[in-house]
């Protein structure tokens, strides 16, 4: 099982993402993580999808949703040509003795304290998920309260683009 | 001009004759509007009849067929019919009402979200929330319907837009979908490549399915197969592609296909799939297909290809297209004699053994055989699902595309009767309808009966009558050691008694010598009719060979 990013762009329409989600339950297929936003064009958005899955399964997932009327365009980007970022807020428990050791984690993983009291540490990180399993592992021994992380999100390196052209 | 009267007229725009449907509140705007118009409107007796005969009528007249239903329950008892028209790739757009806008959201009477419900087994769906996007939603609807595969298309009308006044669009738009891309030909390579597997192959074998028939290629088809002479198999949806005597025909295959079809798919060395997803009643094992045979799959959906098998070649493309591209590159190859003389000894040592012929029953396929010689075959031909489906399915000799209607890929009881009211309204006298039914599906909508007097819709009726579940009882006693349950579907009601009632004539047949006077009565009555024919619980629903199998009547 290897990890795939689809990229597709939808029509700006209510009930799209049901359509999108929907195929993903009645197939079988698994999301291992999505993101929806608006593209430079406000009628078309991006939806970034995370599929576990053999490249047989993504291929089928693929064509799938290319044949859902509002799905323009797909690509399945490959981790080497894209560059890939997802946002978690993490807070942290902390004690007088352990903020600063929290802090410095932080700092090294260039994360940002967003939010902090007597007893935590809210910090927003952004990046691959490597990146961001890495920092989690290591403030877990502080005892981590809550985690909220978004789907990734993905474009390609260089020139390449996934546009609509009419 | 109102939402409903937009409604009404991009339908006429769009060529469409008649629409079947039930009236409720929300969708009696459109109601309203079509007395005014062109369009025929045909009340059924239940929303789910309504559906069904959209998709006989499509069938037959290859466009999309359109039913209507108001909101909530109206809407829900279409749902059999669509998802019946989805399996089968057959055009159809269903235009419910819906609750006014502000309530919905609310549960409001009558409220269902049915372009939610409808997802999973619509090609495409619509809640039109701008009156002015009537004309251009309408049209979307037909282009998607009937083109590329095609598929029901579900559009929800809140009814103040349908009461509302707009001006209609001067430009009310070619249809132009970014997201929907139509698929002609195939790529050119792909093509060598098949018509090369094709010269190497010792024992090719064609399955014929019914993206042929949807894509009008059954002529193109008909030629290949001349040119080539390769053994031809079909799938249920493939049956017509070509005619059941041509001397290169042997018949559906899969888990209720003939033996000698099967036998031959399996021993080919190359297996020419065009139009089928080789679904899992086609094919139960895929992987023996991958591992024992070169598989050319050519398909117009890419998604099908690869979904339940992996091709050796995949071939996207329209198979009208691919045909003919195909053509001039096999110009002058002949499938080797010594295949095709294998093929022949199967069939010669697997056809029927002579028919039973038992007191108090008729063979039902001596009954269909019967029944095409004195039609000429030149009839529409609807089943219902469970044994009369396969009988008819093997033992009627379908010689045209289109002339089988069946739900083959839902498998949904209740469809024949009402399809084939849908079908008789389509061929308009040009060929007669005859609805095959068992008696349990024929209770599912015998109400359509009514249908079919108020709108003078002939349909003769064949009525396999053993006041059982017959598939279900043969598959008790072959899988739940005969623990018969709820298989027996008795009440005994008098069928003739109840056609009567409906002011249709009836004739019943209890024995193999009734049958060919019974069918000329039926073929010659004016109108619809009922042909009861009483067969036995225990007449198995595969071919001769399967009999072994089967009880006998003392393990009754």
């Amino acid at each position: 099982m290897e990890r795939y990013t689809l990229s597709v762009l939808v029509e700006n329409n209510p009930g799209v993402l049901s359509r999108v989600v929907g195929m993903f339950s009645r197939r079988g297929f698994n999301i291992h993580s999505l993101s929806v936003g608006t593209t430079q064009d406000p009628h078309i958005s991006r939806i970034t999808i995370e599929v576990n899955g053999d490249a047989l399964i993504v291929e089928q997932v693929s064509k799938q949703l290319s044949k859902i009327m509002e799905v323009i365009k797909i690509k399945t980007l490959k981790d080497s040509d894209i560059v890939k970022r997802g946002l978690s807020l993490v807070k942290v428990k902390v004690t007088p003795k352990t903020r600063s050791e929290v802090i410095e984690i932080t700092n090294v993983f260039r994360a940002k304290i967003v939010d902090i009291s007597p007893n935590t540490l809210t910090i927003e990180l952004t990046g691959h998920n490597k990146k961001l399993s890495a920092f989690i592992d290591l403030v877990e021994p502080y005892g981590i309260e809550e985690i909220a992380c978004t789907g990734m999100t993905a474009l390609e390196r260089g020139t390449n683009t996934l546009r609509f052209d009419k | 001009m109102t939402g409903a009267e937009m409604v009404v007229k991009t339908l006429e725009k769009n060529g469409v004759k008649v629409v079947f449907g039930y009236p409720g509140a929300a969708n009696c705007p459109i109601i309203d509007k079509l007395s005014f118009s062109s369009i025929k409107h045909i009340l059924t007796r239940n929303e789910q009849g309504a559906a069904h005969m959209a998709s006989g009528y499509a069938r037959v007249t290859k466009k999309a067929g359109v039913c209507t239903a108001t909101s909530g329950p109206g809407a829900t008892n279409l749902i059999t019919g669509i998802a019946t028209a989805y399996m089968d790739s057959v055009p159809m757009v269903a235009l419910t009402g819906q609750v006014v806008s502000s309530l919905i959201g609310k549960d409001a009477f009558q409220e269902v979200d049915i372009t939610g419900a409808t997802l999973p087994f619509t090609k495409h769906s619509y809640l039109v929330k701008d009156g002015l996007e009537i004309p251009k939603v309408v049209n979307e609807a037909f282009h998607i319907a009937n083109t590329g595969r095609p598929g029901p298309v579900l559009i929800d009308f809140p009814m103040d837009i349908l009461k509302k006044e707009f001006d209609y669009p001067e430009e009310d738009g070619e249809v132009n979908i970014r997201g929907y891309k139509l698929i002609g030909k195939a790529n050119e390579s792909q093509v060598k490549k098949v018509a090369e597997a094709i010269k190497g192959a010792k024992k090719p074998v064609i399955l014929a399915g019914g993206g042929i028939v949807i894509s009008d290629a059954v002529n193109e088809f008909r030629k290949f197969v001349k040119e080539t002479n390769i053994p031809v198999v079909s799938t249920m949806m493939g049956i017509g592609t070509l005619p059941t005597d041509s001397p290169r025909y042997y018949g559906m295959i899969g888990s209720h296909g003939v033996k000698r079809a099967n036998m031959i798919f399996n021993r080919a060395d190359l297996v020419i799939v065009m139009g089928s997803r080789l679904g899992d009643r086609t094919v139960a094992n895929v992987k023996g297909l991958e591992q024992g045979n070169k598989l050319i799959h050519i398909d117009i959906d890419p998604a099908e290809i690869g979904k339940n098998t992996q091709p050796y070649i995949p071939v996207v493309g329209d198979i009208k297209d691919v045909l003919e591209q195909l053509m001039p590159q096999i110009i002058g190859f002949k499938a080797d004699k010594q295949w095709i003389e294998e093929a022949e000894e199967l069939r010669s040592r697997f056809t029927h053994k002579p028919f039973s012929d038992d007191n108090g029953y008729v063979n039902p396929k001596y009954f269909l055989n019967v029944l095409s010689e004195k039609t000429n075959s030149d009839v529409y031909l609807s089943t219902e699902v469970g044994q009369n489906q396969i009988w008819c399915a093997n033992n009627f000799k379908f010689t045209s595309p289109r002339s089988l209607l069946t739900s083959g890929g839902f498998g949904t009881m209740g469809y024949g009767l009402p399809a084939a009211i849908g079908a008789s309204v389509a061929a308009a006298g040009a060929k007669p309808v005859i609805a095959v039914m068992g008696d349990g599906s024929f209770q599912m909508d015998l109400p359509e009966m009514g249908t079919m007097m108020q709108w003078d819709i002939p349909v003769k009726m064949v009525l396999f009558q053993n006041h059982r579940l017959g598939m279900v009882h043969e598959h008790q006693f072959l899988l739940y050691k005969s623990n018969y349950q709820a298989v027996t579907i008795d009440g005994k009601p008098d069928f003739s008694m109840l056609a009567k009632a409906y002011g249709i004539d009836s004739g019943v047949v209890t024995e193999n010598s009734g049958v060919e006077a019974a069918i000329d009565k039926m073929m010659a009555a004016d109108g619809s009719y009922l042909l009861v024919v009483n067969v036995s619980p225990f007449e198995p629903t595969g071919d001769a060979l399967n009999e072994a199998t089967l009880p006998k009547k003392e393990d009754n």
